[in-house]
């Protein structure tokens, strides 16, 4: 991300990321602010654009029913540019993961679709060309992206 | 309105508030949050933490500030010295009819200063706003200062004119103009 020129985050974690969460949030070139939810950070992650910078939310697909007010009201309404970068819990659907990450796990990328958010799974290889591709989706399109984060990418 | 200078920005929460102040004082450096209640207050923490050789008044209501305590205190956490967090509390949701908040029996000045905001006031009249405004002005913040008001309404008061798409650019240019990086 920071190659990329990602500078300012905000989030709420989520144990799929693994060290490189902590990486994230001790690297003394980026700023990221801890919020208490992922709407707020959804807001103060927006802020970015508006200074000439990017910005990306960092969280756990539980957290993308807090998201989606500020999605369908903010975010897609002005046509602001943010990356979501959303640790897929439940992936695999009923029966993998805690209970509590069964449905969500399953209708993740329906979630996504519904709302016309483009959104690109993040595999052990780190495509780069598929991150690409994301990132300019976000900027040309002006909407909201997401890079969804399966178990297991992150050791 | 009178104290925030040229430089400064305004950002305002859903409903009337942001119809006022697009009413009265519609300027460049003004933001109309038009949807998603509760968020102002995270996206003028964003902003300040971005640019913070300019001030930010943040103009949100008693039921966006009840929506968003767990963002006051992020906000309290995160000290930006550029924060004036204004509540017009009318101890109402206005603009869907009225209904009351529970500002009448929440203090939320009060949460605002036990999250650690650098100072909280609560004002009854203009002459009190003044003298808190110029306060705020000049120390760091972040600041809150609660504003008890009435609830009539503007007869006649118009939407705001400005697409989504508007209000946007608008702000970004104000902003990204003189940049303090």
């Amino acid at each position: 991300m920071v190659s990329r020129d990602y500078t300012f985050f905000a989030g709420v974690p989520d144990s799929t990321f693994g060290p490189a969460y902590n990486a994230l949030t001790s690297n003394p070139h980026l700023t990221y602010i801890p919020a208490t939810r992922e709407d707020s950070a959804l807001g103060v992650a927006s802020a970015a654009y508006f200074s000439g910078k990017k910005g990306a939310v960092v969280m756990q697909n539980s957290g993308l029913g807090n998201v989606i007010n500020p999605l369908t009201s903010f975010s897609l309404m002005y046509e602001i540019p943010i990356l979501l970068i959303i640790g897929w819990r439940g992936f695999g659907g009923h029966g993998s993961d805690a209970p509590e990450h069964w449905i969500m796990g399953e209708k993740t990328p329906s979630f996504l679709e519904l709302l016309d958010i483009p959104y690109a799974v993040l595999d052990t290889e780190l495509h780069h060309e598929k991150i690409d591709e994301l990132l300019q989706s976000i900027e040309i399109q002006q909407k909201p992206g997401a890079l969804l984060v399966p178990p297991g990418v992150f050791n | 309105m009178s104290c925030v200078k040229e430089t400064d920005a305004v950002i305002s929460t859903t409903g009337m508030i942001s119809r006022e102040l697009f009413y009265h004082q519609d300027r460049l450096g003004n933001f109309y949050m038009i949807g998603s209640m509760g968020l102002l207050s995270s996206f003028g923490l964003g902003l300040a933490k971005l640019h913070p050789h300019r001030k930010f008044f943040v103009l949100d209501g008693d039921g966006s500030a009840l929506m968003s305590m767990g963002t006051m205190a992020l906000v309290a956490a995160e000290k930006p010295r550029n924060f004036i967090h204004i509540v017009l509390d009318n101890e109402s949701y206005e603009s869907t009819g009225a209904q009351p908040t529970i500002s009448r029996s929440v203090p939320i000045g009060e949460i605002a200063q036990a999250s650690g905001y650098a100072s909280t006031a609560s004002v009854k009249s203009c002459a009190e706003l003044a003298v808190e405004l110029e306060r705020c002005l000049v120390k760091d913040g972040p600041h809150c200062i609660l504003i008890k008001v009435g609830i009539e309404p503007i007869p006649n008061i118009p939407r705001i004119t400005y697409s989504p798409n508007e209000i946007r650019d608008r702000f970004r240019s104000f902003l990204m103009e003189n940049t303090d990086g």
